[in-house]
């Protein structure tokens, strides 16, 4: 980082020793230790859970070898999030949401950020993996020929519930036929027409899902399907002696419930590992060069040979099958799967990810998501909670003078997504347009006009 | 864009008569499948004939659909025009369309609350709709120019994404926004168009004879003032692109921004006129489509937006003409699509499809002919 660039002599020795002191790890370890400590004793406090997740930023940035941030964050992720989520089940809620969203926003990445493609649509491959296991997991292929609403609740399930993992990686293979399929014929065209497409691709796959209740009742329409089985977890974990157990640690009831959410942050965070891994891998391969190449000139890199249309849909393919994997886990933690999940600003939301943190690159995009998944289910529904809890009081609007009582219902704070969204993304856009922790090769490609203009 | 063309009564006349020309040559062309089809699938119906109830809708989803063509057509010329200069894909056009349709709706709002929009006779109603459109004309061009010089300007020069991207966030904030203004000053966040004079009314063009039952083949008030206004705006940008200095000089900005820059032309100036017109178009399409369909809310530009950038695509976007051809298409389709689609497939799949429809004619014509029906292979520009 900016070390490299510091001054030589007198003030590079003090960078040195400010930078290898064994100060940081205790500070960041003190940071850690407190914001543990404040969570326990706040559980709903949104400023102590931002904080404590904050930890991250730190341990990344912390002038140290890798092998010592690894450790640290296995700590925080691996020991701490499950040990707070005992007494504290919304962190392991936040944790896994943004899990998944990571993973998204590191799939869309390759296709917009080392591919330099603009999908508007990247959420239909999540919604592939999702309804793939929702069909087959839950009571759906019973009820074809019924309609919606109407089917019967029966005890049994046309498949074992442990077909769950074998289903995680057919979700993965559906979905990359999918994105082959989609970019077979739009590959080709302009990056400005690919984005328009791609949203309406987005938005048949929703109409399809919404519609598909008749002829057959393969998606059972908006009313969505339910219920989705989860797999089964092994006997010890759901065995009463260990819920008491847990219960005792946590004073409260722990049910089998609160073991899968365990189980679902689990496993969510371990795709997200194999998802960062593979993209930092993809990054640095042949194909990785030869996206950088095609995203910066197409024509070039034709002439180098690459080609065109296979290394593309190779960006599509593996981007959408990260979130085809993903779907599938969604389905069976939510248990519940309808077309509402699906929507445009679904796929906004990843993209605001993965331009906030910064395109191309990987630390970048996993902090964005974090933030947009923080923002959308924490901080803008306290902030809504907090505003209905002024509008049942009596006090009054600070300037306006007007009571908070007489606020209206629209003015809630957790509908307004799409305007922070847009503001985030015209703000980056005008600013920061390499993101908030850019890759270095786009911040060159981004401020390469200005360096030319400067110039001339 | 077109060719230099300076003169006026030409270039007045001359896409009337094109458009006359496609507005014929569609519907006989999409009527004529559909009667072919109906012959084909005759057998699958035994509760109805399908043939016979072909014929009886036909004139009214005809007409339904060349006015939805005509709202599509407008709005596709404000994409057009931007594209043509700019070479930018003005996402947010479809917020700036829904921003008109709520300005023309508040202000008859406005009218009526102060009583003056009951006992009215048929011309000042009249009168008040085009004030309507004119409102949303002004707040529109205004909003448009606004957001190219907040958002866009900046970013001129940048890779190809990165204005689109801004776009998409202008479109996004300006649905949210207008949410906002609506709840805080109604409590909800939607509106209807007030209902006055004598619009709803239908001018029976024929009677059908079927079965001994007569069927009143008829038209609505709305409709045609729908397709006048629609057609007085076709023309007059046609009129201002082709036959004015500004319509020159817009177009020598299309071609080279520099050069045009260093013929004297300020090219900042033209980059705004022509948001301008193509916002104060898509404010009268929103106007329009308040009109006729009553209520707004801020969603309502989103897939009009949609569909009328495949309609620029589909004509030929930067092109003029084939923006208008592009947008009667897709309404007829569409029409067709909503009303045809349930009766062929015996309720299977239904009206709800019709979206798909225009994305699926998206996606085919950039495929096979990436030029648009009208539209000249041009390269990318540097």
């Amino acid at each position: 980082m900016t070390a490299s660039t510091a001054p030589s002599g007198l003030l590079h020795s003090l960078w040195h020793r400010l930078t290898h002191s064994p100060i940081w790890p205790v500070l960041v370890l003190l940071y850690i230790a407190g914001t543990t400590y404040l969570v326990t004793t706040a559980p709903r406090a949104l400023q102590w859970r931002v904080l404590f997740l904050a930890g991250l930023l730190f341990i990344y940035y912390m002038p140290q070898r890798p092998v010592i941030k690894l450790a640290y964050a296995g700590v925080v992720l691996g020991i701490l999030v499950p040990f707070l989520g005992i007494s504290n089940p919304f962190l392991l809620e936040i944790g896994f949401q943004i899990c998944v969203f990571a993973t998204l926003a590191l799939g869309l990445n390759i296709v917009v950020g080392f591919a330099g493609l603009l999908d508007l649509g990247y959420i239909a491959f999540y919604a592939v993996g999702a309804y793939l296991w929702a069909f087959y997991g839950s009571q759906q292929l019973y009820n074809l020929n019924s309609v919606a609403g109407a089917q019967q609740v029966r005890p049994d399930f046309p498949f074992d519930a442990n077909l769950f993992w074998l289903f995680l990686f057919l979700g993965i293979g559906v979905s990359a036929i999918t994105g082959i399929l989609l970019g077979t014929p739009v590959l080709r065209l302009r990056g400005d027409y690919l984005a328009i497409v791609t949203l309406g691709f987005g938005e048949v796959i929703r109409v399809l899902a919404n519609n598909l209740d008749k002829p057959i009742n393969l998606t059972n329409g908006p009313q969505g399907i339910t219920p989705i089985q989860r797999p089964e977890l092994p006997g010890f974990l759901t065995s009463p002696a260990m819920l008491e157990w847990l219960s005792g640690i946590a004073r409260r009831n722990v049910s089998v419930g609160d073991i899968y959410g365990f189980f679902f942050y689990g496993l969510a965070l371990v795709i997200l590992i194999v998802t960062i891994v593979v993209a930092k891998r993809l990054e640095d391969s042949k194909l990785g060069r030869a996206w950088t190449a095609i995203r910066e000139d197409e024509t070039a890199a034709i002439a180098m040979g690459i080609p065109l249309v296979r290394t593309k849909l190779a960006a599509f393919a593996i981007g959408a099958s990260f979130s085809g994997a993903m779907g599938v886990v969604f389905a069976a933690n939510r248990t519940f799967v309808s077309p509402e999940t699906f929507s445009l600003i679904a796929s906004i939301s990843v993209l605001v990810m993965v331009i906030l943190g910064g395109l191309g690159s990987i630390p970048g995009v996993i902090m964005g998501a974090a933030v947009v998944t923080l923002l959308n289910i924490d901080f803008l529904q306290t902030l809504s909670l907090e505003l209905s809890r002024l509008r049942q009081g009596t006090g009054v609007i600070p300037i306006l003078g007007i009571p908070w009582s007489q606020l209206p219902n629209q003015l809630d704070p957790a509908r307004y997504q799409r305007l922070v969204f847009g503001l985030i993304l015209i703000i980056m856009m005008i600013f920061r347009p390499e993101g908030i922790i850019p890759s270095q090769r786009r911040k060159m490609e981004m401020h390469e006009h200005e360096e030319a203009e400067a110039r001339a | 864009m077109n060719l230099p063309r300076t003169n006026a009564l030409e270039a007045v006349l001359r896409p009337l008569g094109q458009l006359l020309l496609f507005v014929t040559g569609s519907s006989v062309a999409v009527s004529l499948v559909v009667i072919a089809a109906a012959y084909l699938l005759r057998g699958t119906r035994t509760d109805m004939d399908l043939v016979q109830i072909t014929y009886v809708l036909l004139p009214q989803v005809l007409i339904d659909g060349i006015t939805l063509g005509f709202v599509y057509a407008t709005i596709a010329l404000g994409y057009t025009m931007v594209y043509g200069v700019l070479e930018f894909i003005n996402f947010a056009h479809g917020e700036i369309f829904m921003f008109g349709a709520f300005a023309g709706v508040e202000i008859l709002i406005f009218m009526r609350l102060r009583g003056m929009l009951t006992d009215i006779g048929d011309i000042t109603a009249l009168a008040y709709v085009v004030l309507a459109v004119l409102t949303g004309m002004v707040v529109s061009g205004l909003l448009a120019v606004s957001v190219e010089r907040v958002a866009y300007r900046p970013l001129r020069g940048s890779p190809r994404l990165i204005p689109l991207i801004s776009a998409i966030g202008v479109s996004f904030f300006l649905q949210d926004t207008m949410r906002f203004l609506q709840s805080s000053i109604n409590g909800d966040f939607y509106r209807s168009f007030p209902t006055f004079g004598p619009f709803t009314q239908r001018f029976t063009l024929f009677t059908v004879d079927l079965d001994g039952r007569a069927l009143d083949v008829a038209i609505q008030y709305k409709a045609i003032i729908m397709i006048v206004v629609a057609l007085m705006m076709l023309v007059g940008l046609n009129y201002l692109v082709n036959a004015t200095k500004v319509g020159k000089a817009i177009r020598a900005v299309a071609q080279d921004q520099r050069t045009a820059g260093l013929m004297g032309i300020n090219v900042n100036a033209i980059i705004a006129i022509t948001f301008l017109v193509g916002g104060a178009l898509g404010g009268a399409a929103g106007a329009l489509f308040a009109f006729r369909f009553t209520r707004v809310d801020p969603f309502v530009g989103f897939l009009p937006g949609l569909k009328a950038f495949t309609a620029a695509v589909l004509g030929g976007i930067g092109n003029i003409t084939g923006a208008m051809l592009g947008g009667i298409v897709l309404g007829l389709l569409e029409s067709f699509a909503a009303s045809y689609l349930s009766i062929f497939t015996r309720g299977a799949f239904g009206a709800e499809y019709k979206d798909i429809f225009a994305f699926a004619i998206l996606i085919a014509i950039l495929i096979f002919k990436p030029s648009g029906l009208l539209g000249q292979t041009v390269g990318q520009k540097a």
